[in-house]
């Protein structure tokens, strides 16, 4: 399904909530590309405030990972609700 | 506790309200005196004179090329609010200084620094270049609200309320019945939320201003940059038609719709508005026509949160709101507030 209608903001650090065409859901997407489909605004900013935690504003999905000693490599996750 | 971040730019004015004369504005608290200097510059301090804090702005007080002689005892103050003269003695008192204010005149508005002097980066100030661009015509105005500027932040920023509150104005029942898309970045300190209405009724407001009938396309992407910028870039065009891949869109109506949210007190504030369009850009009955629709819709909006304000304040604590799908950005945009009161420093070091 496409529900990418457009992306405006092109910095960083961006996080997203697209509500779900044809649904009552929201699925909110982290600058790591990590994703969580939600049934409300307030469960889906908890998670991607709380999701951050470990790593900064930093590369969008489609960007090379810097090598990081000791860290597992931030790549996108399925969504999972 | 406070609802208000310091450390951050705020319109304390248009540029044209301001002249060579003594005007006074208080914003976040703080009462502030106003001129534009003989060279054209404006200048800003506070509006309380240091000897027995008679107002600055108040007559008998008055401008004397560019000193201002307060009408208590005669208190003379530069246009950088030192102390250049006191009655009956040659020494001024080392002290004798008005707070002056970081102050940027910019897009039509009069930014000024609410916060240490120290902080105040003028590249920081949020744009909005077509309030006085010759390619825009633009109507604007103020409205004094009675209420906390957090429920006029709550207000713009979802517009679903335009299908209840401004029926017959701006709304129609796409606006509340189509899904939002939300965007932040915490860096850039902006809160983004996009509706695109692919097929909606033209509202009065866009039919007798465009001359567009029937059904449109109608999308409404708002750029806020809390605490005191938001913009709504309002596109209308014929079903079907899009912008070229290189960005231009000659069969769509560009309107850009500004607020500027300026904390007055705790529980009032001032409520700019502005809105330009890049179309009958000489006809003054389409500007007549945006400006009164606008003021009204405005003011419907002032009724709305002045009688809302009044019920929290005598509320017994501890409410709980319900938020649904349409309050995504509105929640962003108080996070990023909240942010702010938290962290002065490092919303201002952004
Ligand atoms: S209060 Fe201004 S000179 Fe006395
Ligand atoms: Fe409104
Ligand atoms: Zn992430």
């Amino acid at each position: 399904m496409d529900i990418e209608p457009v992306r405006m903001l092109t910095g960083p650090g961006v996080l997203r909530v697209v509500w779900l065409p044809g649904s009552d859901q929201l699925q909110g997407t982290c600058h790591c590309g990590a994703a969580h489909v939600a049934d409300g605004p307030v469960e889906v900013w908890d998670w991607l405030l709380a999701h951050p935690v470990g790593h900064g504003p930093g590369r969008r999905p489609d960007e090379e990972e810097p090598p990081t000693p000791g860290r597992s490599s931030p790549s996108p996750v399925p969504a999972f609700a | 506790m406070t609802t208000i971040p310091r450390d951050q730019w705020y319109v304390a004015a248009y540029g044209r309200e301001i002249g060579h004369d003594l005007f006074s504005r208080t914003v976040c608290g703080e009462s502030i005196l106003f001129w534009r200097t003989e060279a054209g510059e404006v200048t800003a301090m506070s509006d309380r004179c240091v000897h027995r804090r008679f107002p600055l702005s108040q007559a008998p007080s008055r401008l004397v090329g560019d000193a201002v002689v307060c009408g208590y005892h005669g208190f003379t103050y530069g246009a950088d609010g030192a102390c250049v003269a006191v009655p009956g003695q040659t020494r001024v008192p080392r002290t004798a200084r008005l707070r002056s204010y970081p102050v940027v005149e910019q897009d039509s508005f009069v930014w000024v620094w609410i916060g240490d002097p120290a902080r105040a980066d003028a590249t920081r100030i949020p744009r909005a270049p077509w309030l006085d661009s010759p390619d825009y015509a633009t109507v604007s105005g103020m409205e004094p609200l009675a209420a906390r500027f957090g429920l006029l932040v709550d207000n713009l920023m979802d517009l679903s309320h335009e299908t209840y509150l401004h029926g017959g104005y701006i709304g129609t029942p796409e606006v509340a019945g189509t899904p939002i898309t939300t965007e932040v970045d915490d860096a850039a300190g902006i809160v983004y939320v996009s509706r695109h209405m692919d097929d909606a009724e033209c509202p009065p407001f866009y039919a007798n201003s465009t001359g567009l009938t029937g059904r449109i396309a109608r999308w409404q992407d708002i750029e806020y940059a809390p605490p005191c910028l938001y913009k709504l870039h309002s596109r209308i065009a014929p079903v079907g038609s899009l912008p070229n891949p290189d960005g231009t869109d000659p069969d769509a109506f560009h309107v850009e719709v500004v607020y500027a949210i300026t904390p007055e007190t705790e529980n009032r504030t001032h409520d700019f508005w502005a809105v330009a369009r890049d179309f009958a850009l000489d006809d003054t009955s389409v500007s007549d026509f945006i400006a009164e629709q606008n003021r009204t819709v405005v003011l419907q909006d002032v009724a709305a949160l002045d009688v809302l304000e009044q019920v929290i304040a005598t509320e017994p604590a501890g409410y709980q709101e319900l938020s649904i799908n349409i309050d995504t950005g509105g929640l962003a945009a108080r996070r990023m507030l909240t942010a702010m009161l938290q962290e002065p420093a490092t919303a201002a070091a952004r």
